[in-house]
């Protein structure tokens, strides 16, 4: 059955260049309908695949060159559940950005449709694939189009720089991957990851092997926006294309972090030693990312730019999962991703429509301006909660099982780190819901730090709309709905639960790959939220709320004062932010320095 | 195995980076950035080398011939593949940036909002 997997990267490919073939002979409305098909055949395909792991991992040999004995020369598409998973969440974005792009754009050309979906066909490759050096050609292959999407507005100057910055950085990190992925192939003669994680588990971690670990981490911790490699995200997540922001927000960061999973578990961990120490250090990084996107979401007022922000936040709490390094954190951190992302895409659609009628995404200078949106505000102001971990909606579950995970192995104090996360974002954007659909508030907030939005980011938007389209509607409903209910799928925990028991076993994973054995019987515990947590996200939403209620409240002395400090705390963390591509370079070279000093010192065997 | 190709590889990523970082114009830091990038095709061809071996092509050879590895060889034809497809997207922004903003330096590339 992998011979679909291959086909649901395939599909996308091929339509790609036939609608750039057709295009200029056939109407726009042709285009738009072909590339939403073939995101919904790569959805099914996916779902078929998905399916079909239910009883252990898929294997496709490229050309037929399967192993011979427990050698393993060809390329391999390695498929597991959470990697099918992924690829079917990335399909139904993709669709959804179509659905949603179908109005959005007064005049579109046929290289958009293209460019989406080659970003889909190499997004689903990079969840499949079983060989490094494939993960790292799917890796450039989603970079580059997503460059050329953020640029997509070429006349305007935002996303001119948004997508230099993006594309320098993010190069320099696909260049430590590729060394990292050179020199364990210096060492063990193969690219199949599965082979090198057998070869490497019989040796000690020595410097090339924590060198090379180190250099992938930092690649793909500047894919997933870890501080201090995350200046260039919301440089670039704010200029792009509302369709774009919605995948780069929902899913590539979050590719990062898989791929960094995926690696360390068939690849690393049966070599490196210090698993407490890693277990430290990617704590102490994921909660820094945690905190720190979530002060700045809270002190920007360009609507985009706060959502960037979220996602850089939320992804240091999905970093925390996986540093628990036990299946528990990951399935907390799976569920999480899936949820968080649905709703983070309905809250960027939101901010289209917002942009589509008024065309501003500035909190403050649209204040109460969108009154009549009657459907959009309140969604908005139910994601917020619904990010503020309001039980019992999809964010909250994730959230409350990589907490429960953390309380089993001894870190219990990360419930707060959560919490305070969770409680800025949240009250960030019911602040920004409340000043711009209600009018609620001040017209000025000591807080927010952020310079003015730029009033026309968008040449699509000079047009005159008077009404919202369906199609955006609904599309930020189905989003929004697909991320509350989550939670409430009563089989889903055990499922998930199971496919991460079978992610983290390596050597299940090898034998699968090399030898061709069937599934093995894994001990998947699924932990269910307890009154502690629900506890804990009622009070992270009440928090959430509290703090909004705080912002918008009529000026008092005190409060002010306090509005002031805060803003002076977010200033100094917005100096930092310069939008020039050298110092984000070199916060680069300094992240990785750090990062390999501290995993030389501890990894080492 | 000498160490010399290793210090090469090292040489031409770090003043490629010190160029990324310090450069003050976009066609420059494109340049360094490609530079950079061809370190890694040093690092692969290095890795597969073997002395007093031939090409990896097996025709009219007698059995058990040394080789270098041809599979870094293909690595380095896709890596270079990629590093052109990124070089040539970066500098179209880079032409793109110099129009808009009349200046190809990346400092001053900042929009009024950061």
């Amino acid at each position: 059955m992998g011979d679909l997997a291959a086909l649901a990267v395939a599909v996308p490919l091929v339509v790609a260049a036939a609608l750039l073939a057709v295009a200029t002979v056939v109407p726009r409305r042709v285009v738009d309908v072909g590339a939403v098909l073939a995101a919904l055949a790569s959805a099914v395909l996916c779902a078929l695949v998905l399916s079909d792991t239910g009883d252990g991992i898929v294997v496709y040999w490229f050309g037929g060159w399967t192993p011979r004995d427990g050698i393993a020369l060809g390329i391999s598409f390695t498929i597991d559940a959470i990697g099918a998973g992924l690829a079917l969440f990335a399909s139904v974005l993709v669709a959804a950005a179509f659905v949603f792009s179908w109005r959005y754009f007064v005049v579109v050309g046929p290289l958009f449709h293209a460019l989406m979906l080659v970003f889909l066909a190499a997004m689903l490759g990079f969840s499949f694939t079983g060989d490094l050096f494939n993960l790292f050609v799917f890796f450039e292959l989603l970079s580059v189009a997503a460059y050329a999407l953020v640029a997509y507005d070429i006349e305007e100057e935002g996303p001119l720089q948004g997508a230099l910055n993006f594309a320098v950085t993010n190069s320099i990190g696909a260049l430590f991957i590729l060394i990292g992925i050179a020199l364990l192939y210096g060492r063990t003669g193969a690219l199949n990851m599965a082979q090198i994680g057998e070869i490497l588990a019989g040796q000690d971690a020595d410097g090339l092997v924590v060198v090379s670990f180190t250099l992938m981490a930092v690649g793909f911790f500047v894919k997933a926006a870890v501080v201090p490699f995350h200046f260039w995200l919301a440089d670039a997540y704010s200029v792009a294309p509302t369709p774009v922001c919605l995948l780069l927000s929902a899913a590539m960061s979050e590719l990062g972090l898989y791929a960094l999973a995926r690696v360390y578990w068939t690849v690393f961990s049966g070599a490196l030693g210090g698993e407490e120490a890693l277990e430290a250090i990617l704590i102490g990084a994921g909660t820094l990312t945690a905190l720190i996107g979530a002060a700045m979401a809270f002190g920007q007022r360009h609507l985009k730019r706060l959502l960037a922000f979220a996602t850089v936040s939320h992804v240091g709490l999905f970093l925390i999962g996986f540093a628990l390094l036990d299946p528990a954190g990951l399935a907390g951190m799976a569920l999480y991703v899936v949820a968080d992302g649905l709703i983070k895409a309905a809250l960027f659609v939101s901010v289209g429509i917002v942009q589509h009628l008024y065309g501003s995404v500035d909190e403050l200078n649209l204040f109460g301006r969108a009154r009549r949106l009657r459907v959009t505000g309140p969604l908005v102001v139910v994601c917020g909660v619904a990010i503020a971990s309001l039980p019992p909606f999809g964010p909250w579950m994730g959230k409350a099982l990589i907490d429960e995970a953390a309380r089993e192995s001894g870190a219990g104090w990360l419930s707060v780190v959560f919490v305070l996360a969770s409680v800025l974002t949240g009250a960030a954007i019911l602040r920004a819901a409340a000043r711009v659909f209600w009018g609620i508030g001040p017209k000025s907030d000591p807080s927010i730090v952020d310079a003015p939005a730029p009033a026309e980011v968008d040449p699509e938007l000079d047009y005159p709309h008077d009404r919202v389209p369906l199609t955006m509607t609904f599309t930020a409903l189905g989003l929004a709905a697909g991320g509350l209910v989550l939670g409430l799928v009563p089989d889903l925990r055990d499922a998930i639960a199971e496919a991460a028991a079978r992610f983290v076993d390596r050597t299940g994973y090898a034998a699968a790959v090399l030898q061709g054995s069937g599934p093995r019987e894994v001990h998947a515990e699924s932990a269910a939220p307890g009154i502690l947590d629900i506890g804990l996200g009622l009070l992270t939403a009440a928090g959430a709320i509290g703090l909004a209620y705080l912002t918008l409240a009529p000026p008092r002395p005190r409060l002010h004062r306090v509005g002031v400090a805060a803003g002076t705390v977010i200033a100094r963390l917005r100096v930092l932010h310069t939008g020039y591509v050298g110092d984000y370079v070199t916060w680069l070279v300094a992240g990785a320095a750090v990062l390999g000093g501290l995993f030389a010192a501890t990894l080492t065997t | 195995m000498s160490f010399l190709p290793y210090a090469v590889v090292a040489y031409v990523a770090a003043i490629g980076l010190y160029g990324v970082v310090t450069s003050r114009n976009l066609v420059h830091l494109v340049i360094c950035l490609s530079v950079m990038q061809s370190s890694s095709y040093l690092l692969l061809l290095s890795i597969g080398y073997q002395k007093d071996a031939s090409a990896p092509i097996f025709a009219d050879v007698p059995l058990g011939t040394r080789a270098v590895d041809p599979v870094v060889q293909a690595l380095t034809l896709t890596d270079v593949v990629v590093g052109t497809t990124v070089t040539a997207l970066l500098l179209a922004l880079a032409v793109q940036a110099h129009k808009r903003y009349g200046t190809a330096d990346p400092s001053e590339l900042r929009p009024e909002r950061r």
